[in-house]
């Protein structure tokens, strides 16, 4: 829907009568344990039966257990658990640099991970308060946007091939395949980029970067066409996916759904637009909005959403042709670190060096938070600095946590195979969720 | 002499029917690469041609595994208990013509000409088609009693999604059959393929033909109706706890009855073995070299149609694997009871009505075909597939963002 003007109610959006806050607030959101399903209590009765899906199956995209308790293919009950994944990355960020910290957050949401370098390096941008040159900015939207399609692909094949449409999964990886070849090109690794650095690029853009990127986003909209002649009027997919695992918006903003599942509620949310970073206003794009918030919304929007992310890096594009070879790191010695050219005769260049590898820059006291659009939904960063050079302690706010929570709101009631192509429609990158 | 050529045909088919499962599993394997711009198995052999075998090896040194907790016998009996009907089926199906008793005309007319003894088909039984039905029907205990006795939560509901799912088909497979039996006005195997003369019997039976493709597609639980080994549901369904060679008799089974149920529509509603200009060959065949050597010709060119028809239906059914989704338990069963039953009952009334009533069979065949056509039209039209009911919209960056 198209929000005009005045703000509409959410009745008037969903057309349904709805709990307000209040009512929320009085009884509070809770998702069970799996304990309390599989609790001695359960354990008499045989109505219904637990059956414990994952860590280890093939459609809980990675680590997820899912303690189901099951009437006949009817689910009861879920209870989600988490933490098989825990990696201690926000701990370890702690006792790294914040240079160095770059690194750890590929590993979070491992398929998107420029969108995690970017929301940290902007957290630390933003307490060092420094200047980033107009090229950087601009790469790394290119980028971000590269990378939230490349995400949305491997979301729709897994998607796909969860509901048995196999082939959709490979003719996604082939395109993602380029986009990680770009990568690559950009950063020497495939999927552990780390490319953004405090400050800018870890490396100046190659010189065969643009053409790439241009050969590929020629070609993509024709791709995405094919995905939706595969899927979008299937009746098939549409049996499988419409009216299936519905959200009104006021459940999902109170579960704090984020990104796309949030937007196929009807709430156009989107940090691109609502708190711009990297110059994301600037850019002419739109929010691409559901109406039911099922599982075909959130594909629709997420398959508009690469279209989307298409536009913005054409524009993207255009703007780093215009603008030339330039700077790829600020120009602040503090934090960037000098060019080898100057190490050899400047004196001080030399003591820069030597601190930023020994000690690395000290990011003023104070604390900061960056929300920016990851593929998967609002992706924050808070850092509190006590002004030495490393972290005190990071935080992250990981949409694919946060959204797995109406996992079991939506899916109750719904059959096993309903829940495989929920928590597939979710999009949840285990790494993220248990960090 | 005829105990020694029943045994040869058994064997040459059993031989056969395993090579060409195992080779369908290739043959789906690349053909699915094809389609997913893959390249597919081509390392063990010229095109991978070796893999089957390989992949047998394989199977062969794997553990043989037997969970603690699992019913033995019932656990050893249920992949025999799949792959015997699968393999039993195949003893009614008239393969070819190649007929030893005589000329080449018996296999046309059905031995009014002359004897006709076809060595491409084991069993010549009058009641063939409730053969048929009975052998595919009892392969359901294989898949229902493994998933019951692995003794896994997984297995169970496998079989039990496989019990619920064959015997519902069975229901719409049966009266589709039904159809084709009253067009063709006999339940002999032979005789249905010689009937189809005049008209394939797709023709008068159109709607017949896209309920039993239907529901033989669930029967033998192949894509888009694979619900019983849903691997992204229930990792692998009734064989999740099966391995090594036990396993491979599962697949075996799925694998043959696939090729059984396509071979079925073909012997239905394909015309068999027969194609046009068949009888011209052997004639001309004939002629030239004596009968004996005619009804060879019509044995070997007969043979290679029916297979030929077979691998249509097979490309088909690897095309519809790799393109489609699934659909889920409630929704197979609802197209079952809701959609096939009703159809299939209105095949076999309009069937009746129209042979009594209209003498000449061409006559026939077109009236069910218009008729048959209308009644899909009319239940496509019908059937409440969901719509799309709601619309992406494009929200400009620059409007109210917040609800």
């Amino acid at each position: 829907m198209t929000i005009t003007g005045e703000p509409q109610t959410i009745e008037q959006r969903t057309e349904k009568p709805v709990r307000r806050m209040a009512e929320y607030a009085a009884t509070p959101l809770t998702v069970p344990s799996p304990k309390q399903i599989t609790e001695p209590a359960h354990a008499g009765q045989t109505e219904t039966m637990v059956l414990n899906m994952g860590p280890h199956h093939p459609s809980t995209h990675g680590v997820l257990r899912l303690v189901l308790e099951l009437d006949g293919e009817k689910v009861v009950n879920v209870a989600p658990d988490v933490g098989f994944l825990h990696t201690g990355i926000e701990k370890t960020m702690e006792s790294k640099t914040y240079q160095k910290a770059v690194v750890l957050t590929d590993r979070t949401d491992y398929l998107a991970p420029l969108s995690n370098n970017l929301s940290y390096v902007l957290a630390v941008e933003k307490l060092l308060d420094c200047e980033i040159p107009e090229r950087v900015q601009v790469a790394r939207v290119l980028l971000a946007e590269l990378t939230r399609i490349g995400s949305h692909l491997v979301w729709l094949g897994t998607h796909a091939l969860d509901l048995a449409a196999m082939s959709a999964f490979l003719y996604a990886f082939r395109e993602r395949e380029q986009i990680l070849d770009i990568f690559e090109l950009v950063s020497g690794a495939r999927m552990m980029t780390s490319y953004f650095r405090v400050g800018g690029l870890a490396y100046d853009l190659p010189a065969d970067f643009l053409p790439t990127v241009a050969a590929f986003l020629n070609d993509m909209p024709a791709n995405i066409d094919e995905y939706e002649d595969l899927l979008t009027t299937n009746p098939l997919w549409l049996e499988r996916t419409v009216g299936v695992g519905a959200v009104n918006a006021d459940d999902a903003i109170a579960y704090g759904l984020s990104g796309a599942n949030l937007r196929a509620t009807g709430v156009s949310m989107d940090m691109r637009a609502m708190t711009p970073y990297c110059g994301y206003e600037t850019y002419d794009f739109d929010i691409p909005v559901g109406e039911k918030g099922d599982i075909y919304d959130r594909y629709r929007v997420r398959m508009a959403e690469m279209r989307q992310s298409v536009k913005i890096a054409w524009q993207a594009h255009q703007r780093l042709v215009d603008i030339g070879p330039g700077p790829y790191m600020t120009e602040n010695r503090k934090i960037a670190p000098p060019p080898k050219s100057e190490i050899t005769h400047s004196m001080e260049s030399l003591i820069h060096h030597f601190k930023l590898w020994t000690e690395g820059f000290r990011v003023p006291r104070g604390d900061a938070y960056v929300g920016i659009e990851s593929p998967r939904g609002i992706l924050g960063t808070y850092i509190v600095s006590d002004g030495s050079p490393k972290p005190y302690r990071v935080h992250l706010r990981a949409p694919s946590f946060i959204n797995l929570q109406a996992l079991q709101h939506m899916s109750r009631g719904g059959m096993v195979a309903d829940l495989v192509a929920l928590v597939a429609s979710l999009d949840p990158v285990l790494g993220e969720v248990d960090r | 002499m005829e105990l020694i050529i029943l045994i040869t045909q058994c064997l040459i088919i059993t031989l056969a029917v395993t090579t060409g499962f195992a080779y369908l599993t290739l043959f789906e394997r690349r053909l699915l690469a094809r389609l997913q711009h893959r390249v597919g198995p081509n390392r063990a052999g010229p095109f991978g041609l070796l893999q089957p075998i390989a992949d047998a090896v394989k199977l062969f040194f794997k553990e043989d595994i037997v969970p603690t907790m699992a019913d033995k016998r019932v656990y050893l009996l249920a992949p025999a208990l799949a792959v015997i009907p699968a393999l039993i089926i195949w003893a009614v199906i008239p393969l070819g013509c190649w007929n030893i008793a005589g000329g080449y005309e018996a296999c046309f007319d059905g031995g009014a000409s002359g004897p006709l003894s076809n060595v491409l088909q084991i069993a010549d039984i009058n009641v063939g088609v409730l053969y048929l039905l009975a052998v595919t029907s009892i392969g359901v205990y294989g898949l229902t009693l493994a998933g019951w006795a692995s003794n896994s939560k997984y297995s169970m509901l496998g079989g039990i999604r496989s019990s619920a799912q064959l015997i519902s088909y069975e229901l719409a497979l049966g009266l589709a059959v039904l159809g084709a039996v009253m067009s063709a006005g006999t339940l002999s195997t032979t005789e249905i393929v010689v009937g189809q003369n005049v008209l394939w019997g797709i023709v008068p039976q159109f709607l017949g033909f896209v309920i039993f493709m239907i529901s033989a597609t669930a029967e033998v639980a192949r894509a888009p109706f694979d619900l019983v080994e849903a691997e992204q549901e229930l990792t692998s369904g009734y064989n999740t706890e099966y391995g090594s060679m036990k396993f491979a008799l599962f697949f075996m089974a799925e694998y043959i009855k696939l090729i059984a149920v396509s071979a079925i529509a073909v012997m239905f509603y394909f015309g068999g073995w027969r194609f046009p200009g068949l009888e011209t060959l052997g004639s001309g065949v004939t002629d030239l070299f004596g009968p004996t050597v005619g009804a060879l010709v019509v044995g070997i060119v007969s043979l290679l149609a029916f297979l030929g028809k077979v691998a249509l239906f097979l490309f088909v059914s690897v095309w519809v694997r790799a393109s489609w989704p699934r659909v889920r338990y409630d929704q197979l069963m609802s197209l079952g009871w809701k959609w096939l039953l009703p159809l299939a009952l209105i095949n076999i009334f309009m069937t009746a009505v129209v042979t009594v009533l209209v003498p000449n069979q061409i006559l026939q065949g077109v009236i069910l075909l218009v008729l048959g056509i209308i009644v899909i039209a009319v239940a496509l039209r019908l059937s409440q597939t969901p719509r799309i009911t709601s619309q992406v919209k494009l929200a400009k960056t620059t409007e109210q963002m917040r609800p």
